[in-house]
């Protein structure tokens, strides 16, 4: 049988660093699965969340070989075995040991969206045509691999000032459902930052459920943006409507 | 002395899966200071990975749908070991449970007419699972989440309950830890809601997550609450068998409610060759009706591929067994063959099926536009349970409440598909409702030092070794002789032998020992879940060996048949005062003449 190296990284950010294991490959696995080997084997208190093993619930997201993906998902043989594998923590979080990073800065970024709201009168019926793109969004099982990749959270850093990608998908999702008659363009361009994307489709291309977020969510949100507040005509017929 | 942080809740949930979030919401919705622990982070729990869709009789398909037949199907499906009143209130409710979660965000696949659309499913008559492509159990919980997070609730993100603290014969609260530092927590609650889910850990195979140990099933047992129909386990029919890595990942009965096929290698379809009696009229006898009955023609009759799951798993596992079994040990699923009858059948697939085609695709190197899948039966569901009062879920123990998987009653000896998530929406709800009303204007219970201070000294055990055994090697092994032993087919000598095998690996489970400190350490969180493991391991297998007749998803070789004697009792099993389980035979309730006779009606 096949053996590969991995290089995964242990402790914390600071203080730790790589640490190299084998695992025997076999036909079919992926990283997850070479990472529970080393877990039973060698390193019973590695540190690593995981859930449904099957790209359904997003909670192994990691760095292989220095691209955000999901280990569940992320097959060995896609990945050049002659060399080392490193897998590390996503950057763009804090960290808390080994494989796992603090994601709580994502639920307190929902929180602060304006919820689902239909209106009194809503009479509950849509087309498919309608639903299909909020239900395109609302694939989003918040692996957060879209938010560790973008370079204006991992690099710049604007936390506070940015939502990220993950969350234009979900207020597009609401913007877009027929049932919900919220507005939420005002906060998209004052509090969440929709300027800041500049639209480098780095989100796109690591979404493992292949959401067109660029494309399909923040391109629309930001011509919403501008139509509402730097149009002069619309403007202007706003005001005389 | 334990150093630990306290927090106070009047309702208080353990799990945050579909029936954790209907609960807290509901809870809240009525007043009550509410508390959500879950073991992983929000959103992850198991309700993530349901995918064909949620049962309610909405008739938006097939206007002869009502809640009677719901009703009727549960009950056949459960053999009539179910308890009537909750498959009564189940298909009465679920239908406005469904519409709830649309009016919270969720968006349906439509019909036509603009309504939430319903898909066939295995052992219900009518089309009848609302959904969102394969995707419904995501659809869900993200819109519980995403609901519940606007409510007032404190969700406390993984945690991990050691056990649950009484003040004379009622509940006080739980004392659990963080997973991410390790440090102890007490949580002082009025009423507790166990809400964890499953039992799948406790096989090898499984389409279960690591979290499905069995935690609110043990901890209701040792706190003193009765549980009910643990031999009934169900082994879903279609989990993946190849590749290795991927084997037990479930593929969803929608496969087959929107055409697929099951074949041995010899081509043929070998469901036609056994059909229940109870289930001869409603089944189609050639391909051609059968084919009909899924492409949405009221006078056809179903293919027998969606007879219930407890039979399909056993008639895929005699195919293997007698040699006519596809290459890795399974049988043949195809669904691409509908090409032959829709032109556009690829895209028909891509659309109903996405995430079934992205797995296979991505795990399996399989095209299921182009080739048929390879399935085997794969432990998937626990119709066993807490016992409950049917209306407001209340366990013998006061203030102690469950709902969803852990709790039983609803499935009987066998579950329907699209029968779980309405489950857990319509019993959830309730159970929120009535902790809620429970903890209302009762004052918290005393908190008992010396509980806590023996769990917590009983956790900390596999740091204090110098050495000792993996917990993992412990779980594998157990996992190994569950899957033997206590799996799909069963006999008597096998049960005995797994009890004993039990009581040894419970002595290896007090020799693990575990590296590194308390901080996000997997291992010892695994060394925790053992006792959970253990306990529910061994009281599928005294069940199990307890009921000598095959019903549902029971199976003994040695007992083949279904016999009259046992359909009139549940298995019963409490702790006894010597700290062994005591079973007992329950008897069936009366059911009343109206729901004998919508029965009748519907045979």
């Amino acid at each position: 049988m096949a053996t590969a190296t991995f290089k995964i990284w242990r402790g914390e950010r600071s203080t730790g660093g790589f640490k190299e294991y084998k695992a025997d490959v076999s036909e079919g696995m992926v990283v997850l699965d070479a990472i529970h080997h080393i877990q039973a084997d060698e390193a019973n208190d590695l540190s690593v969340r995981w859930n449904c093993k099957a790209g359904k619930c997003g909670s192994c997201s990691a760095e292989i070989n220095g691209k955000p993906k999901l280990m569940c998902m992320t097959r060995l043989n896609t990945l050049p075995l002659d060399e080392p594998i490193t897998v590390e923590p996503m950057k763009t979080f804090p960290h808390i040991k080994d494989l796992v990073t603090d994601v709580s800065w994502n639920y307190k970024v929902k929180m602060g969206i304006k919820k689902f709201t239909p209106s009194a009168t809503e009479k509950w019926k849509a087309h498919q045509d309608d639903v299909d793109r909020p239900q395109e969004f609302r694939k989003c099982i918040e692996c957060y691999l879209c938010q560790d990749v973008c370079h204006v959270l991992r690099e710049h850093g604007l936390h506070d000032k940015f939502i990220g990608p993950r969350f234009f998908v979900y207020s597009a999702a609401l913007e877009m459902n027929p049932f919900d008659s919220a507005d939420r363009l005002a906060d998209l361009k004052e509090k969440q930052g929709i300027g800041y994307c500049n639209i480098t489709k780095c989100c796109t291309q690591v979404c493992p459920e292949e959401i067109k977020i660029t494309d399909n969510a923040i391109i629309p949100l930001k011509e919403r943006v501008v139509d509402e507040f730097y149009d002069p005509l619309g403007r202007l017929f706003k005001i005389f409507k | 002395m334990i150093e630990y942080q306290t927090l106070e809740h009047d309702v208080l949930v353990i799990g945050a899966g579909g029936a954790g979030l209907s609960a807290a919401v509901k809870a809240s919705g009525a007043g009550a200071k509410v508390g959500v622990l879950s073991k992983s982070l929000l959103g992850k729990a198991h309700t993530v990975m349901a995918e064909g869709g949620v049962a309610a009789a909405m008739a938006n398909v097939d206007g002869r749908d009502s809640w009677k037949v719901h009703f009727a199907d549960t009950m056949r499906g459960g053999q009539y070991l179910n308890n009537w009143r909750m498959a009564q209130l189940h298909a009465q409710e679920a239908p406005d449970r469904v519409r709830e979660l649309e009016k919270w965000g969720a968006i349906f696949d439509r019909t036509k007419e603009g309504e939430i659309l319903q898909r066939n499913f295995g052992g219900h008559r009518y089309p009848r699972l609302a959904h969102v492509g394969d995707r419904t159990g995501l659809e869900m919980i993200r819109t519980l989440q995403d609901h519940g997070i606007h409510q007032g609730i404190d969700f406390h993100m993984e945690v991990t309950v050691l056990t649950l603290l009484k003040d004379g014969d009622r509940i006080a609260g739980v004392f659990g830890y963080d997973r991410e530092r390790g440090r102890f927590r007490l949580f002082r609650a009025k009423a507790v809601i166990l809400a964890t889910g499953g039992i799948g850990r406790a096989y090898k195979i499984t389409s279960n997550s690591w979290e499905y140990t069995g935690d609110g099933h043990a901890l209701a047992y040792h706190a003193g609450a009765e549980l009910l129909d643990m031999e009934f386990v169900q082994f879903h029919p279609t989990g993946m068998v190849w590749p290795p890595s991927v084997r037990g990942i479930l593929v969803t009965e929608g496969v087959r409610g929107e055409g697929g096929v099951l074949r041995n290698k010899d081509g043929k379809r070998f469901m036609f060759d056994d059909i229940p009696p109870l289930y001869k009229g409603q089944t189609a006898d050639n391909e051609e009706e059968g084919w009909r009955y899924t492409q949405g023609d009221k006078d056809a009759r179903r293919p027998p591929e969606l007879l219930t799951r407890d039979h399909v798993a056993r008639c895929i596992q005699r195919e293997v067994r007698e040699g006519r079994g596809s290459p890795h040990g399974g049988v043949f699923l195809d669904i691409a063959w509908i090409k032959e009858r829709l032109p556009n059948g690829a895209e028909v697939i891509k659309r109903k099926l996405p995430s079934m085609y992205h797995q296979f695709k991505q795990l399996g190197d399989i095209d299921i536009t182009k080739d048929p899948m390879e399935v085997g039966p794969t432990t998937h569901y626990m119709m066993g349970g807490v016992k409950v009062d049917p209306d407001s879920q209340m366990s013998a123990v006061p203030g102690l409440f469950a709902a969803g998987e852990c709790a039983a009653g609803l499935h009987g000896a066998n579950r329907l598909g699209g029968n779980s998530l309405s489950d857990l929406l319509v019993f959830g709800s309730r159970a929120g409702e009535y902790a809620a009303k429970f903890a209302k204007d009762l004052k918290a219970g005393a908190i008992d030092d010396a509980q806590i201070e023996s769990a917590a000294k009983a956790a900390l055990l596999p740091f204090e070794r110098t050495g000792g055994e993996s917990p993992y090697a412990v779980q594998y092994d157990l996992q190994e002789m569950m899957q033997d032993k206590v799996g799909i087919v069963r006999v008597e000598a096998e049960m005995v032998h797994a009890v004993e095998e039990i009581a040894k690996l419970r002595k290896r489970m007090d020799n693990v020992f575990v590296p590194g400190n308390r901080e996000y350490n997997n291992g010892w969180h695994t060394a925790m879940d053992l006792p959970n493991l253990l306990t529910v391991s061994e009281l599928i297998a005294r069940a199990a060996a307890d009921r000598k007749e095959s019903r549902g998803a029971h199976f003994r070789d040695d007992y083949p048949e279904k016999s009259a004697e046992c359909a009139k009792f549940n298995i019963v099993l409490h702790k006894g005062p010597d700290g062994e389980p005591v079973l007992t035979r329950t008897p069936l309730k009366e059911m009343p003449a109206e729901l004998k006779q919508i029965i009748e009606e519907m045979k």
